[in-house]
């Protein structure tokens, strides 16, 4: 007994020291990124006004706004997820309810998910490459298109696991009905689903108001304010991009405003797309 | 539900029937062609990488890997300084990054109070949802500097006069570089692998832990020996989640790594990646294998980091909570 003293001893202190570090970590974690969010709103609060949502970009040196950004991250945004919503909400059908078991469905599967986290900047050259090059010119649907496909498989993988909640019961008692299978997964199935579903959706449109590589060479940017996405559009990310990057303080301070409003929006959407998930039946 | 009131009698061939399987048929068509869709975007993206990198590819060759020249003048191009920056600036981010999101993972499982856990757990899927771009900004305007004046002098001074590591750390302190952009990094991937560790360490069976507990195992010797061994699939998982971030993260690592393509030994030196090369100068490539050249390096990043991401998902199988990422 007495052996095992020393033992003891030694095993109680690693265990202080590693909770001592677990708790160090934690908190300079913690600290770290509430200064990151700290910075953003001070910084962004100071350059906000009216007319960050009334003026257009300015040269520099002059006076303005993020109207143009703020439209064209706006316009592109909701396009983007129009376009992937249909498609990412039925192939996510397609591998939950048609091919649970099939080989393909886990082929998409295993595929989508690496889409999921594939570096976006790819997906800006393969969009610079179909839709950019062959037109001849950059364009707010190129930008729209980049957004989409990195939207789609946020839609994609929600829709499956939502609708794999929905019990088999649901399913076999409107089978049962004499209801065919598309009229069984769209009135039952998806209803059942509907809040998983929006909650997916949101989570999507948070990912890519935030995403600037992929805008990079498809949307590029614009000084002025355009009419419609068949022209180079400015998006707020990039706008965020050009001007934090730039010598001139007042661009500086119209990127810290930038910034702050997309942190706002991303951080808005997430939670209450949490809320929606929580609240729904699933 | 018009469907309902179709007679019970098998009726095989009536109009009913045949509008019946045609819209069944239709849906199930429109489903697949869906799911198609997305292994065609993948497919598209690899095939039209390769087409476009293929004349850079067949002009340089292996060399293309190992040359460290990038001159648009002469038109010779070589990769290795944005590989090595890709690979020096993940390996930073991982340093910091997993010991880290592991702490954070021991700390949320076992010491939290449990109020806390929950509200903590938020916050940190959270925190993976702010975008790049503000992390880059933040690099820029706030921890460079803070590098540059506080951090690394002391680095300079303490480890360069050592002989090998002594390397590493040579030169002036800029604030912008490897090092700074593998710091910013490494605190942009901690929430997604500390959100992926968090859950394999919570989905440790509860009698496994109480087992260890009850042999007089300490909290750490619980973690380290009974939930790490039993968690590993997942805690590797998430790591090489982070790591496939880590290497094709773009805007975060532009904003502070000064664009330099070298390969130089210190990490306080200025350097490039992949994805930075790739923002900075498409947009502005001129001439066909200075184009080629760029499709060529983003061919090699979307190769490694779909190795990486497959390795990640295969570890992982379908439990990770990261569709919110």
């Amino acid at each position: 007994m007495t052996a095992d003293r020393p033992l003891l001893s030694r095993r109680r202190a690693a265990d202080a020291v590693m909770t001592a570090v677990a708790w160090a970590a934690t908190l300079a974690t913690l600290a770290v990124l509430a200064l990151v969010l700290f910075v953003v709103v001070r910084r962004g609060i100071g350059s906000l006004g009216l007319a960050i949502f009334t003026q257009t970009t300015p040269p520099p040196g002059g006076k303005g706004g993020l109207l143009n950004p703020i439209l064209g991250s706006l316009a592109m945004t909701g396009t983007a997820v129009a376009a992937a919503s249909p498609v990412g909400i039925l192939a996510g059908t397609y591998l939950a309810e048609y091919g649970r078991h099939k080989r393909l469905a886990q082929v998409v599967r295993f595929l989508n998910d690496t889409l999921l986290s594939a570096p976006s900047i790819i997906i800006g050259l393969f969009v610079y490459g179909l839709a950019v090059r062959p037109a001849g010119h950059f364009s707010g649907w190129a930008g729209a298109l980049a957004l989409a496909l990195i939207a789609l498989p946020v839609v994609v993988r929600t829709t499956e696991d939502v609708l794999k909640m929905v019990p088999a019961s649901l399913r076999e008692a409107g089978i049962a009905l004499g209801a065919p299978r598309w009229r069984m997964i769209v009135s039952i199935a998806w209803r059942a689903a509907a809040g998983g579903i929006a909650t997916g959706l949101l989570l999507a449109v948070a990912r890519i108001s935030g995403e600037t590589a992929p805008l990079l060479f498809t949307s590029l940017n614009n000084q002025f304010l355009t009419s419609g996405l068949d022209q180079p559009t400015a998006s707020l990310p990039v706008a965020i991009f050009q001007f934090a990057m730039s010598p001139y303080p007042d661009w500086q301070a119209l990127a810290w405003a930038g910034a702050l409003l997309i942190s706002a929006a991303v951080l808005l959407l997430n939670i209450s797309a949490r809320l929606i998930a929580g609240r729904a039946p699933m | 539900m018009g469907s309902t009131r179709a007679p019970a009698r098998a009726e095989p061939r009536t109009l009913r029937d045949a509008q019946r399987t045609a819209s069944e048929r239709g849906f199930h068509s429109l489903a697949l062609a869906s799911a198609i869709l997305v292994v065609a975007a993948l497919a598209g993206i690899f095939a039209l990488l390769l087409i476009g990198g293929l004349p850079a590819l067949q002009r340089f060759g292996w060399r293309f890997l190992t040359a460290t020249s990038w001159n648009p003048v002469t038109g010779v191009f070589g990769a290795l300084p944005p590989i090595y920056g890709t690979l020096v600036t993940s390996a930073i981010a991982m340093l910091i990054g997993v010991p880290t999101a592991f702490s954070i993972a021991f700390f949320i499982n076992e010491l939290c109070p449990h109020r806390l856990r929950g509200p903590l757990t938020v916050g940190i899927e959270l925190l993976a949802a702010v975008p790049s771009i503000i992390y880059g900004m933040w690099g820029l305007f706030i921890l460079a500097p803070f590098l540059a004046a506080h951090v690394e002098p002391p680095l300079i001074d303490l480890l360069g006069p050592l002989p090998l590591v002594g390397a590493l750390f040579r030169g002036a302190p800029f604030g912008i570089g490897m090092l700074t952009a593998g710091v910013i990094l490494g605190i942009m991937i901690l929430p997604y692998i500390a959100a992926v560790a968090r859950q394999a360490i919570g989905d440790v069976p509860l009698l496994l832990r109480e087992a260890a507990f009850a042999v007089g195992a300490t909290r750490w010797e619980v973690f380290r020996h009974v939930l790490v061994p039993y968690a590993s699939h997942g805690l590797l998982g998430g790591v090489m989640l982070g790591l496939g971030r880590a290497l094709g993260e773009t805007m975060a690592v532009t904003f502070v790594i000064g664009n330099a393509h070298q390969v130089a030994r210190s990490l306080l030196a200025p350097g490039t990646t992949i994805s930075a090369t790739l923002a900075n100068e498409f947009t502005e490539a001129v001439g066909d294998i200075y184009m080629s050249s760029l499709l060529a390096l983003g061919l090699i990043l979307f190769i490694i980091t779909f190795v990486v991401l497959a390795a990640a998902r295969l570890l992982l199988g379908r439990t990770s909570p990261d569709a919110a990422a």
